[in-house]
């Protein structure tokens, strides 16, 4: 499949690398072209320098017949606006954003939007591996 | 009226003075701290500090009861996303939104914000509205009651240079409202004669520009008239 990734941080870096070893094929969107080094010289992607909400830089990437979209900026909103571009605009059948603020999650998970909320999923996880140390049990 | 206005800059706050002058009841969002701390002392309980695009902050605010929502922050990611809550989350009956970026006007378009104001666009209107050589301008636009005006060129060869008001037959949906000449605005009566060299104004529903252009420049394709009146021509 071809699979687009706005922002190329720790997260987006990380799943095209896992994508390209998965043997699919990856276009990154980032406005610094620097965090593309975190992928090395030779990494088989389409890299495009730009942002994730214009048109024109979604365009550059393929977006017009692309697979999955995938919104891992470091803002929020630029990636729930994204998202709801690729959905809306360019009928991406696969449009996913990562979200931290749980409540925006909620909500534009409500209206249709595919979000993933780490900081939901984190305090889950936490709540857990504090559960497992075999603490006392509430109420004394 | 009660308005939450997201984003105390120039925009913001002259909006929060106007409407504080006119009577109504503001309140204003900024999240910079030195902008929030230099507005204190004149807008006192009408500014609060906070990301505007956080639930808490906008509840905090009041946005429940608000009339009106004004998204005016330098980022149009997030006068969209305050924008979609506002009405999604609170029903505020009525949302206004500043497009910094013109590129991102369809975007707000698309995700159905339709009272939109882009400070570029404007200007660029007005400009080509005081250069000496345009045919085609379109001078504003109210997609929520879903008019536009617009202005064009009559030409020497337009069919209706030298033609009177009353004989003028325009699609359904354009109305000619006034004729421009030397400066000045006729009203459209219908014993008024159209000369080569005037501009008229027409009210229209979004969409029929293309037929317009059609009509009164016959020798111009429609594609090159928008391509140089649109916003693409703003770049970066």
């Amino acid at each position: 499949m071809y699979v687009i990734i706005a922002g190329c941080g720790r997260v987006g870096s990380g799943m095209a690398r896992q994508l390209v070893a998965e043997g699919h094929e990856v276009a990154i969107i980032d406005e610094n072209p620097d965090s593309f080094e975190l992928l090395g010289d030779d990494f088989p992607a389409r890299f495009v320098t730009g942002q994730a909400i214009e048109w024109d830089d979604l365009r550059k990437a393929g977006i017009e017949g692309a697979d999955a979209f995938v919104a891992a900026t470091d803002g929020d909103n630029t990636n729930i606006v994204s998202a709801q571009i690729a959905q809306r605009e360019f009928e991406v059948k696969c449009a996913v954003a990562r979200v931290f603020d749980p409540y925006r999650a909620e909500l534009f998970s409500s209206a249709g939007i595919r979000c993933v909320c780490p900081t939901q999923d984190a305090k889950l996880l936490l709540l857990d591996a504090v559960r497992s140390c075999g603490l006392p049990q509430a109420g004394r | 009226m009660f308005v939450v206005i997201v984003g105390a800059g120039k925009v913001g706050l002259n909006t929060a003075r106007s409407l504080t002058h006119m009577g109504h009841e503001v309140i204003v969002i900024e999240q910079r701290r030195m902008r929030y701390n230099l507005l204190l002392p004149e807008l006192e309980e009408k500014l609060l500090l906070g990301d505007g695009t956080e639930i808490w902050v906008l509840e905090k605010a009041g946005i429940a009861r608000a009339d009106m929502v004004a998204a005016v922050t330098g980022d149009d990611e997030d006068n969209v996303i305050i924008s979609e809550m506002a009405k999604m989350k609170w029903g505020v009956p009525k949302v206004v939104a500043r497009v910094n970026n013109p590129r991102n006007q369809a975007t707000f378009d698309l995700l159905g914000i339709d009272a939109t104001v882009c400070a570029a666009t404007l200007l660029i209107s007005m400009i080509q509205h005081e250069l000496p050589v345009h045919k085609f301008v379109p001078l504003l636009s109210l997609k929520s009651a879903n008019v536009e005006l617009v202005e064009l060129e009559v030409s020497d060869e337009s069919p209706f240079a030298q033609r009177q008001i009353q004989d003028i037959h325009l699609p359904d949906g354009v109305l000619l409202t006034a004729i421009l000449r030397d400066g000045r605005a006729l009203l459209a009566r219908s014993g008024e004669t159209i000369l080569p060299n005037d501009y008229v104004l027409c009210l229209l529903e979004p969409g029929r520009e293309k037929e317009l252009i059609h009509i009164f420049l016959p020798s111009e394709r429609p594609e090159d008239i928008r391509a140089q009146t649109s916003t693409d021509v703003i770049t970066e």
